[in-house]
This record gives structure tokens, sequence and C-alpha cells, in this order.
């Protein structure tokens, strides 16, 4: 077993949810040696770190907080709790085990870049997390570990939940700032970033519950203990979220750099019985798949990755195996982002629907060889050509599924059924 | 005419006094009204928020039609939502909507005749790991086969 439990190490303890029981495992602890540094230290060590964002971007986070600018402005931290992308759920995990550990990394991250007030993203259908986070931290209030003065430090720092209404694009971070403003959840053109005009046009920094729990190790242990894991570019460990096909599906927590098919042999048990690796989405939907002899080159970071035209996006794993018909996971995806795109770009509000409406008919028994490459020729003029990353989020599975398994698309459009499945759309799924 | 119940109305204003931006308290009392309306928001419920929270009928508007969790029709006193995404998908999921729904004798987003269940295909709901997944109201049950699901759902009366 190659876990290494940093962040997840207490996970299994039911009462680590609570004050009491995250305390007992030395939460809190870090808290007054936080208060003793000078908040640019802290920042330095992050920077020092590597530490880069756990929520898909993998921007370095030091840098991220670096950005903001020196004018007095009231500052905003904004956790984004929002996990929409499909395939991943560790930061529910994290929410509904560690709420603690959150709020502690949420109040050291605060202190850093000098803000007293912060926000909690989460998607709307995680009742139960949303309500773990309020008994939290009103815990934390009670004890004085939020509102004035935290531990006598001088330090003000207020905390809240706010609960969305399920749309995926709120993940995307200004997205995120036009849905707690009370708009609809759309994108906002950048420059300028949200660190120079965030949340009400002030400064903001936006991170992912995973990014702002891991500040805590680092600031207790220090950036060279945190950079023991990991590689050179890709510091620390992460947590995984696998799902699909494999025997153990769940989260693990890995140092990036780990092998990805150790992940899926070792961490989870391999695949099902009698059945064979065929490919694998390793960071969350919007990643472009690999085949099953791609998966043994590919290690857990975001250099090896990207090296194989993937990401390491949000880690999420999606394995498949051999039973499992491309054209047909293909259209799940497709009808995905058409259903989720804000329809603010033109680009991506019809792209979206259109792919997913070439897909469909090509699933229905409809479809012409040409439209192959149409799909591609689509998903081509998509690329880079809008406000967010959505439009590229629903181009990228689409050309890796086509290019890589174009036999099966191929197969599709000649006989009108699934080459895996040997059965029509219709008898697939009715 | 809908109006909020009086803690209803006293919660709103209680988001409202919340945020620095009264826009900000539009979600939370979206959230509000629908559950005092048996899970869904009408016409009359955005006038009536529109003239509590003092914010144009266009913008609260704007906002109810762009999050999918506010219904814009009626839905059973059981709202299943089964998640189709890709994991569930390659586990199931798919196959078990289509399950529940032929079992209960309802399409999709439709009231069962009983006024009991609305069954509704949703998109990723972070149960990746714990695949089928179906969402009843506000809680989860996770790793499904279609006969549990339904035998969850038979207990709900």
């Amino acid at each position: 077993m190659a876990e290494i439990k940093v962040l997840s190490e207490h996970y299994h303890l039911p009462e680590y949810q609570t004050l009491a029981g995250y305390k007992a495992k030395g939460g809190y602890e870090t808290l007054p040696k936080a208060f003793k540094m000078q908040p640019q230290q802290i920042i330095d060590e992050v920077k020092a770190s590597g530490l880069r964002g756990r929520g898909g971007a993998g921007f370095p986070t030091g840098m991220k907080w670096g950005f903001l600018p020196k004018n007095g402005e009231p500052r905003y931290l904004l956790c984004n709790a929002d996990e929409g992308e499909p395939g991943t759920f560790k930061d529910r995990m994290m929410m509904e085990r560690a709420p603690h550990q959150l709020i502690e990394g949420m109040i050291i991250s605060a202190f850093a870049i000098g803000s007293h007030k912060g926000y909690i993203y989460v998607r709307g259908e995680y009742v139960y997390p949303i309500d773990v986070l309020n008994k939290a931290i009103k815990e934390a209030y009670d004890a004085g570990l939020l509102g004035k003065n935290i531990m006598g430090s001088g330090f003000d720092f207020d905390l809240d939940v706010y609960r969305g209404a399920g749309a995926y694009i709120c993940g995307e971070e200004t997205g995120m700032i036009s849905s707690l403003e009370g708009l609809k959840g759309q994108p906002k053109l950048k420059p300028p970033f949200p660190a120079v005009q965030g949340y009400l046009r002030k400064p903001t920094i936006v991170n992912n519950v995973e990014t702002l729990a891991a500040v805590t190790y680092i600031i207790k242990d220090g950036a060279q203990a945190y950079r023991k894991h990991g590689t050179e570019k890709s510091a620390g460990t992460k947590l995984f979220s696998v799902s699909g096909n494999v025997v153990k599906p769940g989260n693990y927590e890995v140092p990036l750099g780990y092998p990805l098919i150790d992940l899926i042999n070792k961490e989870c048990g391999g695949m099902k019985p009698g059945r064979k690796l065929k490919a694998i989405i390793p960071g969350g939907s919007s990643a472009p798949v690999l085949t099953a002899e791609e998966c043994g080159k590919a290690n857990l970071d975001y250099e090896s990755l990207a090296g194989l035209g993937t990401m390491l996006g949000s880690g999420a794993v999606i394995v498949m195996d051999d039973s499992q018909c491309m054209v047909d996971m293909l259209g799940v995806l497709t009808h995905f982002y058409a259903h989720e795109s804000c329809g603010q770009c033109t680009p991506c509000r019809e792209g979206t629907g259109w792919l997913d409406k070439i897909l469909h008919s090509i699933l229905e028994g409809r479809g012409r060889l040409q439209d192959i490459d149409l799909l591609i020729k689509v998903a081509d003029n998509m690329k880079g050509k809008t406000i967010c990353a959505l439009s590229d989020a629903a181009a990228l599975p689409v050309l890796s599924f086509v290019t890589k398994f174009r036999d099966e698309f191929e197969f599709y459009v000649r006989e009108g059924r699934s080459k895996v499945k040997g059965t029509t759309y219709a008898e697939m799924h009715h | 005419m809908f109006k909020l119940s009086e803690q209803g109305l006293a919660n709103v204003k209680k988001e409202l006094a919340r945020y620095e931006a009264k826009e900000s308290a539009i979600i939370p009392s979206l959230y509000i009204a629908q559950k005092e309306n048996s899970g869904f928001i009408t016409p009359d419920i955005i006038r009536h928020l529109s003239q509590v929270m003092d914010i144009p009928e266009a913008r609260i508007n704007e906002v109810f039609k762009f999050y999918t969790m506010f219904n814009q029709k009626p839905v059973g006193k059981y709202h299943v939502q089964v998640c189709t995404n890709i994991s569930c998908a390659l586990e199931g999921g798919r196959e078990m909507a289509h399950h529940i729904c032929k079992e209960l004798g309802v399409k999709y987003n439709e009231v069962s005749a009983d006024g009991r269940f609305t069954v509704s295909k949703v998109e990723c709901l972070g149960s990746c790991g714990t695949a089928p997944m179906m969402q009843v109201n506000d809680t989860y049950h996770e790793k499904l086969t279609p006969e549990s699901a339904m035998n969850l759902l038979r207990g709900m009366r």
C-alpha cells in the first residue's frame, strides 16, 4: 500500500467531525503558531511548499495569494466547495468527516491574506455536508476560534456557508462569485482576476476545500515536510476519487507522481473479476481519456499527465472496463455539458448542444460517417474561444474519445449498434 | 396569492440582513419559499418575494430559472433524483432510473397518481465512488441496485 495520509489520517474516526475529536488529534494547535508568524511568512511558506490548487486548474496557491493588491480594500476568502465535476467526491468527504480541518485552514489562510470575511460555497445538493459544516462553524464560534480576536491574536475572521442551487458552472471561480452576488452563476471576463476584483468587486481569493485543508499541514510541519511527498513540480499528496469499474472505488490519498496503474491495482483492488481495463479519464469528466496502454505510462502528477495530453484536474479517476461502449459513454458526457453550459458564449452554448445532437443521432442509428469528423471539427472550434473553460471541457473528451476509439464510432455509424455491446442504444437502456 | 408564513418571512428578512448585497439573499429566499410551497416555485411566489425583498421580479426570476434545484413544476412528496452521469452510468444508474419509473408507473418528471413520487434523472451528485445512487428529497442513498432502490421507495408513505 502506498497511501500516505497527510490530510485524511483521521477520516475514519466519527468523532473527528466534532471540535473535541479534532482537538484530540492536534486540531487547532497550528493556529497559535500561525498567529505568531507574519502574514507574508505564511504566504512564503505556502509558496515554498509548492502547493498547487486542488480544484482542477492546479495554479500555485502562494502565487495566487501574492496577486492581491496592497490597497487596503477589504478582502474575501472564498472556499470552493461546489464540486460539480463528474467523478469528483473528495471535498464532500473532507467536509463531512473533517469540517474543522477546513475551518482551521481557512483561518490560517485568511490571516495570511488579511481577510476578515470568508464564505464556503457548497453545492446545493450537499445537504448533509452543509449541516456538518454549520455545526462545526457554530462550535468554532462558541470556542472563540471564529469571530473577534481569535485566540487573543487580535485577528478577526467571520465564516459563513453559502448553499448553491445546482449549477455546475458555479464551480468556476468567477461563476461562483456571480452566484454569491445573487446573479445567475455565469463566469466573468478575466482580467481582472478575482484576486484584484472579485466578490462585490473587492479582492477575493478562491481556493478549493482540499487546498485550504493542506495549508494547515504546511504551516504545522513546514514547507519542506510537505515537499517530501510528491515530485519536484507537483509537491505533496493528493486525494484521488476513484469511480467506475474497479473492485474498491473510493477516495485515496497518495503522493503526487504515484503510478496511475498502481492506484487501480493496489489501492482499488484492480478491475472487477473477468474484466480488463479499457480506458481511464484521469482528472474528472473534462479531462481527455487515456487508453489502457497509456494508463500504464501515466503517473498521477500535473506534468506526467500533461505529457500524455490529458490533465490531473480535480483528481477524479473514472475507470472503464472492456464491457463499456465508448460511444455510449461519450453520449453521457456530451449531454452533461450541453445541459450545464451557462449559455453566455455562443461557441459553448451552440457547440455543446450541437455535439450532443450529433452524438445522439449516432447513438440512435441516424449517424453518417462524416458526422465523426464533424464532431472533431465542432469540438476544435470550441476550444479557447469562450470566457471560461466549460467549452474546452466539453470539447476535450469528444476529441480524445473519437480519436482514440474511432473504430467504435465508425462501427456504430455503419451498423447502427454498439460494437462492444452488440445492441442499439434503445436496447441498451430501455 | 402565495404568502410566506410568519416564520418564512422572518427567515427571508434574516437572510436579507446577512449579506452586504441583498441580492445574495435571493437563492436562500427561493429555498425558503420553495419549501413552504410543497417543493416548487410559481410566478406568484416570485412576485411576493420581489415585494418582500424590494428586488425587481426580473432579477429574482433570472436566478430562479438558472438553477436546477428550483422546480418550475409541482413535484411529488418524494422527489427521487437518480444520477445518470458517467460514474453512475458505468455502474447501471440509467437502468436503475428506468426500473424505478417502470415500477412506480411514472414518466420522468411527472408526479405519480397518488402524489407521492416524482422521478428525475440528474447530473453528477458527487457520489461517484458509491454508484449507483439516488437522492430522495435531501437524503442520499448509495450503492443501490434497482431492487434495493425500489425497496427503499416502497417503504416511503
